[in-house]
């Protein structure tokens, strides 16, 4: 079952072509990840996926419904996490969470769900007093507050502390785990690689590459790199196969404490594919 | 949930908000009332009436005042506000409708202007001696009220639309709001000194028509001589309002928007 289907997606703003024919499919379940620089598109294709905005062409299917003239059992079904919001400044954390539950058929209680994203502590303060990273885990929370089937979750730790990162990471593999499925833009590389299922590249409102994180850009099939030092002296090769260059170095009784065999982080993957679509 | 009692919550986290917000509230409810004191003391005109003094006079008009500037200007700036801090935003990606967000918000203005209008009745009694009506006339006062405080919110709905941003938004809805209470009989009375063509334009507008009908709900019967037609035109102030409901709510239904347009 697919959660996400699309075709030929377009989108411009005035004369400015943004979404430039993109096609995406998610599965049911699946985590996936849309990576790419500011202004690739990723904003503009979730908030179209989202019924946020309407599009120019092309086709949409999410949780099989058209998200452009959706209705609101369809909204029940998914969760939003925005990006920049400001609302509720005057209200607490728990009365808001609180009233977005209301809207929901099965909510989860607000107590709940103000533990998930950890902000206990926090639910009896105004929310014009929490800290950039406490917002967005309040936004979180709205989020997933009507046990939504599918995710959207827009630059979700931006302003997150590292260790509010790995908790919110912790929360979005228990939320995969119960069969949430997952659409989630983001800058960071290490979150696409930590949390994706599979990931794509957005570069100038189109995708440029797709696949499993470890496998993107051909990216499991790129060269090593072997390096080691001998006599002092830093040593380096690339090699297809790392293997019968390693065991040469044994056989050669070299000293191996400092050997580090690497391939492409999917950073130097990313950027050579974006920096290739400029 | 239904979409009434959506609505009802949504009201109630509406009041809450604006409850905790102090410079909204201050400024709400203590302006029309300074208003009224300042324009009860300084003039101190006599009417044919005997008992009936200038402050009683501003005690009635000041009420259209104050639904005005409170159902218009608190649901044109909230809607602008709502728009731009994400809060319609939020709202759209949820289950909740269009119906029960307006429904909260309506409810919002409604506890507001009640809160003004008794303020404004209490000053009007209690500080100046007005005498307050018998049955029937609060029963013209009930729907006169309710006439008003649709017609006002809705078009301060609908005039959200053109509203770009909502740091603006107080300075841009007090233009129509303040210039119509020179020319429809609440700042200057009787509305008969003005230029015949002034009160035309007046008589378009639903401000003359709300504050004529509180006259005639606190004032006695002989102050009708003062009004532009020498009647109080009851029929005529329930058409006018009803007309401008009408348009306010056919406007809205065309402007409505969820989301600010695409850039």
């Amino acid at each position: 079952m697919t959660a996400i289907e699309v075709r030929g997606l377009r989108k411009a703003y005035k004369n400015h072509e943004v979404v430039r024919g993109i096609d995406l499919d998610v599965a049911r379940g699946e985590v996936f990840a849309l990576l790419g620089p500011n202004g690739a598109g990723k904003t503009t294709t979730t908030e179209i996926l989202e019924g946020h905005r309407f599009r120019d062409g092309g086709e949409a299917r999410v949780l099989g419904v058209d998200p452009g003239t959706a209705g609101t059992e369809w909204r029940a079904r998914i969760g939003i996490v925005l990006q920049d919001t400001d609302d509720a400044a005057d209200l607490t954390v728990r009365e808001m969470v609180q009233h977005v539950a209301g809207f929901y058929p099965k909510p989860r209680p607000a107590d709940e769900v103000i533990g998930l994203v950890g902000l206990e502590e926090k639910s009896r303060s105004r929310i014009r007093t929490l800290s950039g990273g406490q917002r967005r885990r309040m936004d979180v929370a709205l989020g997933i507050v009507g046990r939504p089937e599918l995710l959207f979750l827009d630059e979700p730790t931006t302003g997150f502390d590292p260790e509010a990162r790995r908790h919110f990471w912790d929360l979005i593999r228990t939320l995969a785990a119960e069969g949430t499925t997952i659409l989630l833009t983001t800058h960071y590389l290490d979150e696409a690689e930590a949390l994706a299922d599979r990931l794509a590249v957005l570069a100038a409102g189109r995708i440029v590459a797709e696949g499993t994180p470890a496998a993107l850009g051909g990216r499991s099939s790129a060269g090593a790199t072997v390096s080691w030092r001998e006599d002092g002296v830093l040593r380096s090769e690339e090699v297809p196969d790392p293997t019968p260059l390693i065991r040469k170095l044994v056989a050669a009784e070299t000293d191996l404490s400092t050997l580090t065999v690497s391939r492409p982080t999917l950073e130097d993957t990313y950027l050579n594919l974006i920096g290739a679509h400029r | 949930m239904s979409t009434l009692s959506l609505g009802v919550s949504r009201g109630h986290v509406e009041l809450l908000q604006f409850l905790r917000d102090r410079t909204a509230m201050v400024f709400t409810f203590a302006f029309p009332v300074m208003l009224l004191l300042l324009f009860g003391t300084i003039f101190s005109d006599s009417y044919d009436q005997p008992g009936v003094t200038a402050a009683h006079v501003f005690s009635a008009s000041m009420l259209a005042y104050g639904i005005l500037t409170t159902a218009f200007v608190t649901m044109g700036s909230g809607l602008a506000m709502d728009r731009e801090d994400g809060t319609l935003k939020r709202l759209h990606g949820t289950p909740i409708s269009a119906t029960s967000y307006v429904l909260g918000k309506l409810l919002l203005v409604l506890a507001l202007v009640v809160a003004e209008a008794v303020l404004l009745i209490a000053v009007g009694t209690l500080v100046f001696d007005m005498s307050l009506p018998d049955a029937s006339h609060w029963l013209a006062f009930v729907w006169i009220f309710l006439l008003s405080v649709t017609s006002s919110s809705l078009l301060g709905m609908a005039v959200s639309a053109i509203v770009k941003h909502a740091r603006t938004a107080g300075a841009i809805l007090n233009v129509p709001v303040v210039a119509l209470q020179f020319i429809s009989g609440v700042f200057i009375y009787p509305v008969i000194q003005l230029p015949s063509w002034l009160i035309t334009v007046s008589s378009i507008f639903p401000v003359k028509w709300m504050a004529q009908g509180f006259r005639y709900v606190f004032l006695p019967d002989g102050m009708r001589v003062n009004e532009a037609a020498g009647q109080w035109e009851l029929g005529r102030i329930a058409l006018v309002l009803g007309a401008w409901c009408v348009v306010g709510l056919v406007l809205c239904l065309v402007t409505f928007r969820w989301t600010r347009p695409d850039k």
